[in-house]
């Protein structure tokens, strides 16, 4: 039906299968724009924003409140004014007719998966998605003792428009363990290293945390194969780290240990669930991740201190579109590291946010990425 | 990570510990089958298929199919991993394991102490416990309690696939004599299990669920059946702990107090029967250290004392289930201190 446009339960990560609409923030009837914010959906992991991907008035909320539904599952529905009523129903009991036939096994099936690619002797695990979008990709690097899933918000978002490739660095997530040297040379060359093993020349990097300091690393050694530079809360711009997140992540062994370590990392403490730890928790357990960990512990932050500073050799990247996001309630990273930084370097600080900006702003940090991206290949 | 079942996780954790070691080895009853016949050589792979292809894989240096005495294999598997082995035996049903009581609880459970510490006995003994499985009296008992009352010997009842793939790595990993007690009931349920090794370490016990009002502490399969009672009493505003212990020897009797200081009430389900099992030594433990916590007596929910029924319909009734769980946590929740006069 024309001008009708259904609103589906999203999927937030690998592992999400069903998630709530924890609560309505916009009524039935309001007009909604773009990006808007109209739920929060919370899921066993986490609770996140869920922002109208389209304008019109919310004619019609589907799901009620702490009610579970299937990923796909229809929420709401948004159309003009002028559509009646009764097209409205007809609408939602044609789509969810639809929906409980098998055409949500298909879609289920149509789910991306990450896939394990050799790559100078080391298995890495990388998750691609929006392959289908012209221009050079986004990859996106996770932080210590992250993976792919950290951008659980960002990369769905960013997919709609472009193509984007999250990776696990090794000793995380699906890749191997073997770290090496385990400092910023090393990690940054297994991501040059997957870039050539895809026959991908050149990349828009976006770099979370430690995974800031790799791609920034990445852009100095190789600036010919790196488009923009979008650098999350990095490290490598002062030597100041709250050490006690990093030994208490190596440290904690049970979801009681490691819950108030994973609190540092958000504003809102209460997105730390019991998944979330135990995902963690079970990560940990894996073989081969504890002496990992601890290597790139010791080769980038020992005695609580940051060991590579880059902040010096930022002028090299003169010509380079770089961006830095940082929250300023970060409290692992002091967010003064964005200060006094070499003109040319657009800095933006986002409110009320800790040390995950693209999980507690998710549609923030996506627009600035896609901001970037978009203005750098409409340049060349 | 994937979906595997309970059975192939079992199979993954000795596939990739025995690529990493190549003193472990496999022996018992049919654990390949077709030994000294002609035909297909990997005919069984253990009675329920948990071991199959392995001998395809590692060969029959490593992969022993044993005569029909769980004494004489037992006793080779407690002397093999004195001298330097890690042999895994799977003794097939743990009631077959009175043949070979001399061997577990006097032999290799003392090694380490009769040696003045300087033997160590790293042999696990994988066996199947539990009713359910229409198998009569003879093929369905727990007995997990009988291992528990022996010191010397750690004692781990995975309660899922991933729980299974971790706790036997572990096991093989230890250098004491594990038994380590496989759910004939669960060898199909699946869940996400990681590709990679991993260990889960003894003695920590995992709280599948956190609440306020009551803590269910369940072992095995019945942490499964804990939660599905807890699922249902959540949905009636009642919220539970549930409380997998994972190895009852050592037992994570920290764990449990701080979660009854917690809630303040306790209910424990067992499918061991019921005179001395684990639900009789939590109780104990509790009663005993924290007494001044609890808001109501503690329930245990076990079977009743008699051997496991062969009729079906006795057995179904015999075997503690959600319906059994939540009447409990409903009776701990409903107690008022006057219906002590």
């Amino acid at each position: 039906m024309a001008g009708i446009t259904p609103l589906t339960m999203p999927k937030f990560g690998l592992a999400m299968t069903e998630g709530k609409i924890a609560s309505w923030t916009v009524p039935e009837g309001a007009k909604i724009e773009v990006g808007q914010e109209i739920a929060d959906i919370e899921t066993t992991k986490i609770t996140n924003g869920y922002e109208s991907p389209v304008k019109g008035i919310l004619r019609r909320q589907v799901a009620a409140e702490q009610q579970d539904l299937p990923v796909g599952a229809l929420i709401a529905v948004v159309a003009d004014a002028a559509v009646p009523d009764s097209d409205i129903d007809a609408f939602i009991v044609a789509f969810e007719a639809e929906f409980a036939s098998g055409h949500t096994q298909e879609r289920a099936e149509a789910t991306p998966e990450p896939v394990i690619l050799e790559v100078d002797g080391r298995a890495i695990r990388y998750l691609e998605t929006g392959r289908e979008h012209a221009g050079r990709p986004i990859v996106l690097i996770h932080g210590f003792g992250g993976d792919l899933n950290n951008w659980m918000f960002t990369q769905p978002g960013l997919a709609e428009d472009h193509w984007v490739i999250a990776l696990d660095l090794p000793g995380h997530g699906g890749s191997s363990k073997d770290v090496g040297a385990g400092d910023l040379a090393a990690l940054s060359a297994v991501v040059s290293g997957l870039l050539a093993a895809l026959n991908i020349p050149e990349a828009h990097l976006v770099g979370h945390s430690l995974g800031g300091a790799v791609a920034l690393r990445m852009a100095l050694d190789t600036p010919d194969r790196v488009a923009s530079l979008s650098l999350i809360s990095p490290t490598s711009l002062g030597e100041e780290i709250d050490g006690s997140f990093i030994t208490g992540f190596i440290e904690a062994g049970r979801r009681k240990q490691m819950h108030p370590v994973l609190e540092k990392l958000f504003r809102n403490k209460s997105l730390v669930s019991r998944d979330m730890a135990d995902d963690l928790l079970k990560y940990k357990r894996l073989d081969g991740v504890a002496a990992a960990l601890s290597t790139v512990a010791a080769a980038n932050f020992a005695n609580g201190r940051q060991k590579e500073i880059l902040r010096g050799r930022l002028a090299e990247l003169s010509g380079l579109p770089v961006q830095i996001i940082w929250g300023d309630a970060d409290e692992i990273l002091p967010v003064s590291h964005a200060q006094n930084l070499p003109v040319g370097i657009t800095i933006h600080i986002i409110h009320d946010v800790g040390h995950m900006p693209q999980m507690e702003k998710a549609a923030e940090v996506n627009r600035l990425i896609s901001d970037m991206v978009v203005t750098r290949n409409a340049s060349t | 990570m994937s979906k595997k079942s309970y059975r192939a996780a079992i199979n993954e954790a000795l596939r990739q510990e025995m690529r990493r070691d190549p003193t472990i080895v496999l022996m018992g009853e049919d654990v390949a089958g077709g030994a000294g016949a002609p035909g297909e050589q990997d005919a069984w792979g253990g009675v329920l298929g948990v071991t199959k292809g392995l001998l395809g894989e590692f060969g029959r240096e490593r992969v022993l199919d044993t005569p029909l005495s769980e004494s004489a294999y037992i006793g080779a598997a407690a002397g093999a991993a004195a001298t330097g082995l890690r042999p895994v035996a799977e003794l097939m049903f743990v009631d077959f394991v009175g043949v070979c009581f001399d061997q577990i609880f006097n032999q290799a459970a003392k090694f380490r102490y009769m040696f003045g510490g300087n033997a160590r006995t790293p042999m696990v003994i994988r066996t199947m416990y539990g009713a359910g499985f229409r198998a009569a009296s003879q093929h369905s008992q727990c007995l997990y309690p009988l291992f528990t009352h022996i010191p010397g010997l750690k004692v781990v009842l995975p309660s899922s696939a991933y729980e299974a793939k971790g706790l036997l790595i572990q096991s093989i990993r230890d250098d004491d004599p594990v038994i380590f007690l496989e759910n004939k009931m669960q060898y199909d349920e699946e869940d996400e299990v990681p590709d990679e090794a991993y260990p889960i370490p003894f003695g920590e016990a995992n709280l599948t669920r956190e609440g306020g009002d009551v803590t269910i502490v369940a072992f095995g399969r019945m942490v499964k059946i804990a939660n599905e009672a807890a699922d249902r009493l959540e949905k009636q505003g009642i919220s539970c702990t549930v409380l997998d212990p994972r190895t009852v020897s050592p037992l994570d009797t920290d764990a449990i107090l701080e979660c009854v200081q917690e809630t303040g009430r306790l209910v424990i389900v067992d499918e061991a029967s019921p005179r001395c099992n684990m639900a009789t030594d939590v109780s104990a433990l509790v009663a005993q250290e924290a007494f001044g916590a609890l808001k109501a007596p503690i329930r245990m929910v076990c079977p009743p004392h008699v051997p496991v029924p062969f009729a079906p319909n006795l057995e179904d009734l015999y075997v503690p289930n959600a319906d059994r769980v939540e009447a409990a946590v409903r009776a701990v929740m409903g107690f008022k201190a006057r219906e002590l006069a």
